[in-house]
């Protein structure tokens, strides 16, 4: 054969067009270039998606979801018409409606429930990217009962971030990659900030620089970390608390970072069984004060070159004591509790460990420190010469925030991040706009619901002590349905998802009329105890009719939840509708950018299937809002005020000059930031591929909780209004007034059952205490700990209906550490039961030896109800597949007092997945499928068996 | 039987795989399959895509082992595989019609799917199990390197690579010439002691693997302290120290 003896055309014709948008395979908001080219019914098909390289998230890249988006798009399980059930809820028996019937039967409805009570509606939506606008419908509308998935998903991580320094990971930081020496790693999801994280470690890799790992199993990231630590699950917080304990034993702490940047100096009363103490010491203007180091006498924290005291006594006022925050801090985390050796029989790391890697973060912190010639002033006016950097950095998501531990645990890790100087500086973690944003820059809660009338604010927002609880005229009974912002959960920021339908099924504490929802799979992997959740949503009460009366629900696809719904919208594929991704919401920004991005139909749904009439549901909001007549969504002739959702995403405004998208405001197009609505704006960020982005300035890029530059710059472009003062809370105040309220000295007085727990989990100091379901249950009944990991190539439920996804995860087995498998005989594909203080499931067993010793663990949300999603009822999904959510309860086991406490953290109420302790015995029939297996769902309709996809082009 | 290329140009268009970074996050699985599908040959077909058992062809596949040494904890390392246009290729040689092919321009080994008669041959003779019938057009199927992508005028320059590169996020794949000892590829493999797959098979790989980086174990003691850990009373003593050094 010689050189060029075969024809081959290497340059055949790629597509007729690329339009750019974002992604929505997951929550990362990645920028994709859509490449169509006409398929073989003449209408725009999508060829090829891949990542845009300008985009500031992935930077070309594109991972396995991503790239599925094609199976995604034409998923036989979309939903195409409104659907009214025709059956019993569950069954999945629906007629199809039009448009018009469907609005107009939720506008009666809700209307209905708007001018009599409008608590009765329950607004609840998933993993909603579009929660600045639901959340301002639902205060228009003015019912508290709103929230989206977060306190399911990640609350501990987010308000303990917010609480302690006004920021927190994933949207609102990221590592400093390209300048870290040190990068530790603690429980992430492979599917949350994938792409980012993937580049930044390959960054770090490149670099030569040390990638730490702390999960306990070793998959993904922590299978190509350079060193692993397999932790014990819910010991997070303790392990956090030693390398802490060691930092001080070696006097490796930034006191000048704590002093410039925290509330060290800050006196604490130290006045016990006392109505103030714990509270800061404040002079009769209220300003707190520090002692003087010289003096030891007390001076407002403000006072100019003071040069505070950070140990000893001082009496600041006739006789009234108090103490450093610093000293307390000391006095704590040195004490043996939080030795290595004695944290390291319960969190199974060993002790060298501990102490080799505290060595480490001090040495990369305080002996590789990072000098930028980059002049910056401060806040108080002080110019600085130079950025200082402590080049040692963290990241962590759920597998630390979901246990009932979780809020201390994430604040014990900012602890440590502050404690060595490395928040917001060069080769750490840096904070991205709009954030810092502390709570005091943060909304309240609002409830107080009343008839016709919006609310008086937002109803999600952060309380800045017991006076903001959503509390009812008793002080007692909960506002909201899912009784956020009570004694149960008092700083539950982002709601409590988890608890709606249970709360509505026990009409506890009221009953509710509409339960509506979007894009949330509650009926199944989005809910602990799955089988009960779909009993409370098919119950009926004495007279035959639903305890939860009306449930409305959108979703794109035909998933679980939809076969409960009374009532289904059904919503477009990501590529057919408007979306902005909103800087008022959960923004897409790099440290080094500001940024925000949309979604615009890239393919019309008309073109994209035989009798699809899909719309947005951001639209059909809007359209709904409009016939309610809700303020801001009509004119003052009654008329709808926005005709869909992009016309609100150009022309609605939060406050003047403010809104939705902060690129090409203003008339012309030419303002950023702050201007007034631009009709062309949507059109202007098509022409920019789907996104905005302003860089910050160079002085402004570090130290922002402190920066003056950030400051200013932040006004200008409408991210605050003015400068915040945002001083790192290493000691919690608000959390200590809880202490009081517990000890009855503060108002209102929680009810006697909560005051220990009060008492004991609101430490105002980073803390450690035991799991509650660990707690709770016997250790020789259930002595293993179980929990899900999310594989990299899909995400939650909506991967399963993809047909190229489902071949790479479509079962999941439990994988189970060899010495449990030896010492209960089970080898590789036996079936094994697994039980918790709740249920049992039957699973397949994989053996694993790069696990905790005794964590068991399998994929998340791989299995399926039978026939939903438009699969084979007897898909590997539904019969080999399983959810470890049927061993979960919503509730924790009955206490001596037969009281059930929320299986959730005491402090923010976010649903503690995985505290779960198990037990598993070989079972006694060694034939699958899995179980429990429930009743089939109506599956929608037969899908083609075989994809040729793209054989029109390959022709 | 088929000849491999009696005249090339030296150029050894391959692949090299960065084990200490990749992720087993299947991007690469993923977009060769939605690139390939409707590119070059027959698309890469589903059967029975929402059935029961859904089998469909890729050409890059992701294998997960785990290892167990004797005297490190158990790790797990992800293994991304597909065509290693081999400069031996048995695949060539055992294939009965020509329709297996190696070029001489660039070392690419391609299926010409017109003259593929579907036998299978080439899929027994690789050891590495690279290459997949098309369950639904029967012939056979094969990473192609992109070579509709790394010649397309129609794409941007830097979007000439295959585009398992291009999606990678983890930036373990790189795509080079691996006859040109200067090339940046051929240097990193040079560095990083880049290896062959399986070399005692004789089909001299063109792909090559760079292996994970030595771990730091969990029982590698701390060094030893360069001062006394400081109790409460010495602690007070650095605070007073550093504070007055501020």
């Amino acid at each position: 054969m010689g050189l060029h003896d075969r024809e081959l055309n290497t340059s055949p014709h790629v597509s007729d067009e690329i339009r750019k948008t974002t992604c929505y395979m997951c929550a990362c908001r990645c920028g994709i270039n859509v490449h169509l080219r006409k398929g073989e019914d003449g209408q725009p098909k999508v060829r090829y998606i891949e990542g845009n390289r300008d985009h500031p998230v992935n930077k070309g890249v594109l991972c396995a979801k991503g790239s599925a988006g094609i199976m995604q798009h034409y998923s036989p399980a979309r939903l195409n018409k409104p659907m009214k059930r025709v059956g019993e809820r569950g069954k999945g028996d629906f007629e199809e409606i039009s448009w018009d019937e469907a609005l107009t039967t939720a506008t009666e409805w809700l209307g209905e429930i708007r001018a009599r009570d409008p608590r009765k509606l329950a607004f609840f939506t998933g993993r909603d990217q579009s929660q600045s606008m639901t959340g301002w419908w639902a205060q228009q509308f003015g019912t508290p009962n709103f929230a989206a998935h977060g306190g399911f998903c990640s609350v501990n991580m987010a308000a303990g971030g917010i609480y302690t320094f006004g920021g927190a990971f994933w949207e609102f930081g990221s590592p400093d990659w390209s300048k870290s020496e040190l990068f530790m790693i603690f429980g992430v999801a492979e599917d949350h900030d994938s792409n980012p994280i993937k580049l930044g470690l390959a960054e770090m890799k490149r670099r030569g620089k040390k990638v730490v790992g702390v999960n306990p199993v070793r998959t993904g990231y922590n299978a190509i970390a350079d060193e692993w630590v397999g932790i014990t699950p819910g010991t997070d917080g303790l392990f956090i608390l030693s390398l802490i304990h060691e930092l001080f034993k070696m006097g490796k702490i930034d006191l000048d970072y704590l002093l410039r940047y925290t509330n060290a100096p800050y006196l604490v009363i130290d006045n016990p069984g006392g109505k103030d103490h714990g509270l800061f010491a404040r002079d009769k203007d209220g300003d707190i004060l520090v002692a003087d180091r010289k003096t030891s006498k007390p001076v407002k924290s403000t006072t100019k070159k003071v040069k505070p005291a950070l140990q000893g006594e001082c009496k600041y006022a006739r006789g009234k004591k108090a103490r450093p925050v610093f000293e307390l801090i000391a006095d704590k985390y040195m004490s043996d509790e939080y030795s290595p050796e004695n944290v390291t029989e319960k969190t199974g790391v060993p002790v060298a460990q501990i102490k080799r890697l505290a060595q480490e973060i001090a040495e990369a912190a305080f002996e590789k420190e990072i000098v930028l010639d980059q002049p910056w002033t401060d806040m108080k006016g002080e110019k600085h010469k130079k950025m200082i950097g402590r080049p040692v950095s963290f990241h962590a998501m759920r597998g630390i925030s979901a246990h009932s531990n979780g809020f201390q645990t994430c604040r014990a890790l900012h602890l440590l991040q502050i404690l060595v100087g490395s928040i917001d500086c060069p080769g750490g973690f840096r904070f991205k706009p709009p954030y810092p944003r502390p709570v005091a820059a943060q909304p309240k809660p609002h409830g107080g619901s009343v008839a016709n009338t919006p609310l008086a604010g937002p109803p999600l927002g952060m309380p800045r002590g017991p006076e903001d609880l959503l509390l009812q005229e008793d002080g007692v009974t909960p506002q909201r349905i899912d009784r956020a912002y009570s004694w149960d959960a008092p700083l539950s920021a982002h709601g409590m998802m988890h608890m709606v339908i249970p709360n509505a099924h026990a009409q506890d504490p009221y009953q509710i009329d509409v339960l509506f929802m979007y894009m949330a799979n509650m009926a199944w992997n989005s809910s602990m105890n799955s089988k009960g959740v779909m009993n409370m949503l098919s119950d009926k009460d004495k007279d035959g009719n639903y305890v939860i009366p009306k449930i409305i629900y959108a979703d794109a696809y035909n998933s679980e939840m939809v076969a409960y719904a009374d009532l289904v919208f059904p919503d477009t594929t990501y590529l057919e509708r408007h979306d902005c991704i909103s800087l008022l919401d959960r923004p897409i920004c790099e440290p080094d950018v500001m940024a925000d991005s949309i979604r615009w139909p890239v393919v019309d749904p008309a073109t994209q299937g035989e009798n699809r009439d899909a719309r947005g549901f951001q639209s059909v909001l809007i359209e709904l809002g409009a016939r309610l007549g809700l303020p801001g969504m009509t004119n003052e002739d009654g008329s709808a005020k926005f005709k869909d959702y992009a016309d609100y995403m150009a022309n609605h405004e939060r406050k003047p000059g403010v809104g939705p998208l902060a690129g090409w405001r203003g008339k012309k197009g030419d303002k950023h930031g702050r201007g007034e609505p631009n009709p062309n704006q949507v059109q202007a960020y098509i022409d920019n591929g789907g996104f905005f982005e302003a860089e910050l300035p160079k002085e402004a890029r570090y130290f922002k909780h402190a920066n003056k530059h950030w400051q200013d710059w932040a006004v200008e472009m409408g991210l605050q209004d003015g400068p915040v003062e945002n001083i790192f809370q290493l000691y919690s105040e608000p959390l200590a007034k809880f202490q009081l309220c517990a000890e009855g000295h503060m108002q209102p007085i929680p009810p006697e059952t909560h005051k220990q727990r009060i008492r004991e989990n609101m430490d105002p100091l980073p803390t450690w205490y035991p799991t509650f379901e660990g707690d709770a249950v016997s250790e020789t009944l259930y002595p293993y700990n179980a929990l899900t990991q999310r594989p990299a190539a899909m995400y939650h439920s909506w991967g399963s209906q993809n047909a190229w996804l489902r071949q790479i995860h479509g079962s999941n087995p439990m994988f189970v550490p060899t010495a449990i498998c030896d010492a209960k005989e089970l080898q590789d594909g036996d079936w094994a039961i697994i039980s918790s203080h709740h249920g049992s499931i039957k699973v397949q067993v994989k053996r694993m030896e790069a696990v905790n010793v005794n964590t068991m663990w399998t994929w998340n949300a791989i299995g399926k109800r039978s026939g939903a999603w438009s699969l084979d009822p007897d898909s590997p999904e539904a019969k080999k597949g399983f959810l470890l959510n049927h061993l979960i309860h919503e509730l924790l086991p009955p206490k001596g007092d037969g009281m059930r406490w929320s299986n959730s953290d005491p402090i923010t109420g976010q649903a503690a997945w995985f505290d779960l302790k198990v037990n598993i015995e070989k079972a006694p029939n060694q034939n699958g499928p899995t179980e429990p297996q429930l009743p089939k769902q109506k599956r929608a309709k037969s899908p083609p068996i075989n994809i040729e996809y793209g054989k029109e082009w390959t022709k | 039987m088929t000849s491999l290329p009696t005249e090339t140009t030296g150029k050894k268009l391959g692949l090299v795989i960065d084990l200490d970074t990749c992720v087993g996050c299947h991007a690469c699985v993923v977009n060769c399959k939605e690139w390939n599908t409707g590119g070059y040959g027959a698309p890469l077909a589903d059967l029975d895509a929402y059935g029961a058992e859904p089998v469909g062809s890729w050409l890059n596949r992701i294998h997960t082992f785990e290892v167990t040494p004797e005297d490190a904890p158990a790790s797990i390392v992800h293994f991304p595989k597909s065509c290693l246009h081999c400069d031996d290729a048995p695949c060539v040689t055992v294939c009965p019609t020509g329709a297996s092919y190696k070029r001489g321009e660039d070392g690419i080994v391609l299926v010409d799917e017109n003259m593929c008669i579907g036998c299978g041959l080439c899929a027994w003779a690789c050891p590495y199990g690279a290459r997949e019938m098309d369950p639904v057009e029967n012939v056979m199927k094969k990473c192609t390197l992109c070579v509709d992508r790394i010649y397309n005028d129609n794409l941007p320059k830097e979007d000439q690579i295959p585009a398992c590169v291009r999606t990678c996020p983890a930036e373990a794949r790189h795509f080079g010439d691996l006859g040109d000892p200067e090339s940046d590829i051929s240097k990193l493999v040079a560095e990083r002691g880049g290896m062959d797959l399986m070399p005692e098979m004789g089909t001299k790989p063109v792909n090559k693997y760079l292996p994970p980086r030595p771990k730091t174990h969990s029982h590698v003691e701390p060094e030893a302290p360069k001062a006394k850990a400081l109790d409460a009373k010495g602690f007070l003593g650095w605070l007073d120290k550093t504070l007055e050094a501020l």
